[in-house]
């Protein structure tokens, strides 16, 4: 039997807004090339559990966290960790596109630029690749130069995923990122995830429970900060161990 | 109470109303052989398309509160259950329109003699259909597992009333055409039992998520 691997070891982990507890004392692996979707009512815990795998949440002030979380067996919260570093091998794409007001060009080659890579025809093959894999290419190659707030929707949306596969990461993180697409390109969207699994691991908090069903292989049932239930998603949506799983799932909470 | 719950019930109201029209079907197609009543047997076979056209309007719905609701969960597992339920209950009905049907053949000729085995099978099968209902609506229990077991005691009495005709028909050659029939009818109740196996294995699945069928249940606890 192949062994899982399992990219980020999650342990004993809580996060606290100041005194609210917003997320419980969670344990839980996230295996490698594989996605992952975090699920459950708003204000559950489940984004700010996707952001504390990046560290995002530090930029909340009051935030602090009790745990461990293991990437690639290192600590992530260990006074060492280069930030910025970490972010860009466990990169991030939101809810809402927010490309750079800049060319779609720039947009893809800011990340690589300031990592110090000056080359002109490097910095081009760079772009082209992410683009390529974020299935944008032939739709913006004869627009390089155009700004990137000017395409759809949907296209924005891979513009921001090619910028952060420019950073050849090892993690992609999603927060929501079709709830603002129409359906289509929300298709395109899942599609590229499946596609982009070989390669980076993804972690995808959805409020969009068909959207977990259809493209996940693991899914977590998060309510009021802890893990109700964690497992294979075809168990999840057939047959949930856990009750509170069942009705959520079922449209039956609350 | 949520307008899908509504329409969860309704289909499990519509399951049971098949049930109930398969179960008179069998009752009744047994009941025409037996007293040689072949009026009734009649009425059984201009029946079916009654129990066809619900099989069709449970199939129909079932498939449009997938599409409309996209099922999870438990409600999934009892919307593909009703889908293979409601299949086997119409085949039931078909073997119950294949009883009257020699039923009505059989009354034409004089009576071989009593029933004893073919009465003894159609009560136990009857009960098993009835059971499999039962649990499809209360969920959980030991019933289906109870209706599995009884399904062996079906079998065994198809073998005897096999062997008993069989040396009616060694004794008396004339009688083959007539002993045949019964035999058949035999086969039918048997296959009912069946049919009644299956539900009760997919009841099983619809309460515990887990596929019994094609396993020795004993060892299933």
């Amino acid at each position: 039997m192949v062994e899982k691997k399992n990219i980020f070891e999650i342990n004993n982990f809580s996060i606290f807004y100041g005194d609210f507890m917003a997320v419980k004392n969670i344990t839980l692996n996230i295996e490698a090339n594989k996605i992952t979707a975090i699920i459950g009512p708003s204000g559950c815990g489940k984004s700010t559990l996707l952001r504390s795998l990046n560290r995002m949440n530090d930029l909340i002030l009051i935030s602090r966290v009790v745990g461990q979380v293991l990437f690639q067996r290192v600590d992530i919260y260990d006074k060492d960790t280069d930030v910025i570093e970490l972010r860009r091998r466990v990169g991030m794409v939101f809810q809402k596109p927010n490309p750079f007001p800049s060319s779609v060009y720039e947009n893809v080659a800011y990340g690589p630029k300031i990592r110090g890579i000056k080359k002109k025809s490097r910095l081009d093959e760079i772009v082209e690749n992410a683009l390529v894999r974020a299935d944008l290419w032939k739709e913006v190659k004869d627009k390089l130069n155009e700004s990137g707030m000017s395409l759809s929707g949907g296209q924005m949306q891979r513009l921001c995923i090619a910028r952060s596969l420019a950073q050849e990461p090892e993690v992609m993180l999603f927060d929501e990122p079709t709830s603002a697409l129409d359906p289509i390109s929300t298709a395109h969207i899942e599609n590229l995830l499946k596609e982009l699994q070989k390669t980076v691991t993804i972690v995808i908090v959805t409020h969009n429970m068909q959207q977990a069903a259809r493209i996940s292989n693991y899914t977590a049932f998060m309510y009021l900060g802890e893990l109700v239930e964690f497992g294979d998603t075809d168990s999840i949506f057939v047959n949930p161990y856990n009750k509170l799983t069942e009705e959520y799932i079922t449209g039956r909470f609350g | 109470m949520t307008i899908f719950d509504d329409e969860l019930k309704e289909l499990r109201t519509k399951v049971l109303k098949l049930g109930c029209m398969v179960e008179n079907a069998i009752h009744d197609s047994v009941k025409a052989l037996v007293e040689r009543d072949t009026e009734l047997a009649r009425e059984v076979v201009k029946r079916d398309h009654l129990i066809n056209a619900m099989d069709v309007g449970i199939d129909e719905e079932c498939v449009r509160l997938i599409a409309l609701r996209q099922p999870m969960a438990r409600d999934l597992r009892f919307i593909t259950t009703t889908m293979k339920v409601t299949t086997d209950l119409e085949r039931m009905g078909d073997m119950a329109v294949n009883i009257a049907e020699r039923a009505i053949e059989l009354n034409q000729e004089p009576q071989l003699k009593p029933f004893v085995h073919i009465p003894k099978m159609a009560e136990i099968t009857q009960s098993m259909v009835r059971d499999t209902l039962d649990a499809f609506v209360t969920g959980c229990s030991r019933l289906p597992y109870e209706v599995i077991r009884r399904d062996d005691e079906v079998d065994d009495l198809t073998v005897k009333n096999f062997e008993e005709l069989l040396s009616f028909m060694l004794r008396d050659p004339k009688i083959i055409p007539l002993a045949v029939k019964r035999t058949y009818i035999a086969k039918y109740l048997e296959r009912i039992a069946d049919h009644a196996t299956n539900i009760a294995e997919m009841i099983i699945y619809m309460c515990k998520g887990k596929i019994i069928r094609h396993m020795d249940i004993s060892e299933e606890k």
